[in-house]
């Protein structure tokens, strides 16, 4: 399948915080797109902690990895992976047997020139962190989804790694125009929020003046969907698969309303989206 | 546990970078006497202030004096009020030959200097070249850890500034959006500098170094359009309404 798009764009996947949902989004956002026609690659940054290719389902098939490919000992074709259900989705996983400090920026530079003349999209999955990983990751990026729970510590750490994102990445160091961010809350619940155990939809928005993409609720379909190794974007009855299908429209530039951030009604208990 | 254990790699010790709060002492005149009397009364005024407190000699404004500067008196002095003289600003070349010979440090005022900040954590300034003023404009969000200090002069910002970052400014700070981290106005000493913000929840806000902090805040003029100011010595805060 060839490219749809004339340039490719590359698209962080960041937060800080540890455990909000970075590689879930990843994947989700990578299968939307590519099911959408878009040729898309996604990296797994997180060398040290292979997560990605878990939740993509691919573990069984990792030969060589993204450090390998860095290093000059396996090419690109021979590392990615092919998605089971999308012949335009690549994966390039992370090595579990090295470090972070195993990638340098002419290296990864190469590597995603490279990936830029046959795919419309390639998604960086990032480390946590604020440190060198994270740094790579978002260093050569056009776009950043900053994924957030919607929980104070959580928050913080996102407006930190904005920080770094408007400073230091190569768009920011070259003096060329900013990186578009958006922002993806995750994990929400619109009861907690309501008793207001949560931060609500806006007081996030509030705090880090950022663009949102789209809410994605707590739900028990994501847990079920990593253990799976099915991205949760492919349970098209789930609310969170749902949510990630929306987000996918409104980063397409598409309209369509929040859904999952008001407390359900009987009537959507009945005859809306499952949350099993 | 021995100290041995405490070593790391075999290192005896780590260097680390600190940032002190120090008190300067600025000399206004070499009338020993005079200086003596004052310190005796300051003592007594607050006595748990000069209880083994380091001070920092500001020598400016006599440096230039024709008279020597006769620094074994003036240590003995602070010594015997309970102060400790860790080293000298604003000496001449000998005099801070002299204060090094007797075992003070030589302090550079490097507090805000800008080639110090590491280059990454510097936000862009939008660029006007037209004007000529040495206001900083800042149209973009200031995120937590990222700080920003106008040298010179004002600081305008137009974006929200994030709990954990901070704007400094040698003259007034005006912020047309939210403050939740900290805000410094004159911290080159200017008495008159002042800080507006519209809406005021910061962790705090200082005036030529008087400061208050996010609890005092909260019962003052929580989320509102503030001016923050000095009436004499004491931060004052004003609704705009």
């Amino acid at each position: 399948m060839s490219k749809k798009k004339q340039t490719c764009e590359v698209i962080v996947v960041t937060s800080g915080k540890g455990g909000v949902g970075k590689t879930t989004s990843s994947a989700a956002i990578s299968t939307g797109l590519a099911e959408r026609g878009y040729r898309t690659a996604v990296i797994d940054f997180d060398v040290g902690l292979r997560n990605l290719d878990l939740v993509m389902g691919c573990e069984r098939r990792v030969v060589y990895d993204f450090v390998n490919v860095i290093q000059g000992e396996a090419t690109l074709n021979q590392a990615m992976i092919k998605d089971k259900r999308f012949d335009n989705l690549f994966i390039l996983p992370a090595s579990q047997t090295r470090d972070k400090d195993a990638l340098d920026k002419d290296s990864v530079g190469r590597v995603i020139n490279e990936l830029k003349e046959s795919f419309d999209y390639i998604i960086c999955d990032s480390p946590a962190g604020i440190e060198a990983g994270a740094v790579m990751a978002m260093y050569f990026a056009d776009q950043a989804i900053i994924v957030t729970n919607p929980e104070v510590s959580s928050v913080r750490d996102s407006d930190r790694i904005l920080g770094i994102l408007a400073s230091r990445s190569h768009r920011a160091e070259e003096g060329k125009e900013r990186i578009k961010e958006h922002l993806l809350i995750t994990r929400f619940s619109p009861e907690r929020a309501a008793k207001g155990d949560m931060l609500s939809v806006q007081d996030v928005q509030e705090i880090l003046s950022v663009p949102l993409l789209g809410v994605i609720p707590e739900s028990k379909s994501v847990l079920r969907a990593s253990n799976e190794g099915i991205p949760v974007i492919n349970d098209k009855d789930s609310d969170a698969g749902q949510a990630y299908s929306d987000a996918i429209k409104r980063f397409l530039g598409e309209e369509t309303p929040m859904r999952f951030i008001e407390k359900a009604g009987i009537f959507q208990r009945l005859f809306g989206a499952s949350t099993e | 546990m021995t100290d041995a254990a405490l070593q790391v790699d075999n290192n005896s010790f780590l260097l680390k970078g600190t940032a002190y709060t120090l008190t300067t002492l600025q000399l206004l005149s070499l009338d020993y006497e005079t200086m003596n009397a004052q310190l005796a009364s300051k003592v007594e005024q607050a006595p748990k202030f000069f209880n083994n407190t380091p001070v920092v000699l500001d020598l400016q404004k006599v440096a230039s004096l024709p008279v020597a500067i006769d620094f074994t008196k003036l240590l003995n002095m602070m010594r015997q009020h309970k102060l400790i003289p860790v080293g000298i600003r604003g000496g001449t070349p000998e005099q801070n030959g002299r204060a090094l010979a007797l075992g003070l440090a030589i302090m550079y005022d490097t507090r805000y200097n800008e080639q110090e900040k590491p280059q990454q954590e510097k936000l862009q300034p939008a660029k006007d070249p037209g004007t000529q003023t040495p206001s900083l404009l800042v149209t973009q969000p200031v995120r937590s850890g990222q700080q920003i200090y106008a040298r010179g002069g004002d600081l305008i910002i137009t974006a929200p500034v994030s709990a954990g970052a901070e704007v400094i400014a040698d003259g007034h700070i005006h912020i047309y959006a939210p403050l939740r981290g900290r805000a410094l106005a004159g911290v080159n000493g200017d008495k008159n500098a002042r800080i507006f913000c519209s809406c005021l929840e910061a962790e705090l806000v200082s005036v030529a170094g008087q400061y208050s902090v996010n609890e005092d805040l909260r019962q003052a003029a929580w989320e509102q359009a503030v001016v923050v100011a000095l009436q004499g010595d004491e931060l004052r805060i004003t609704t705009l309404s």
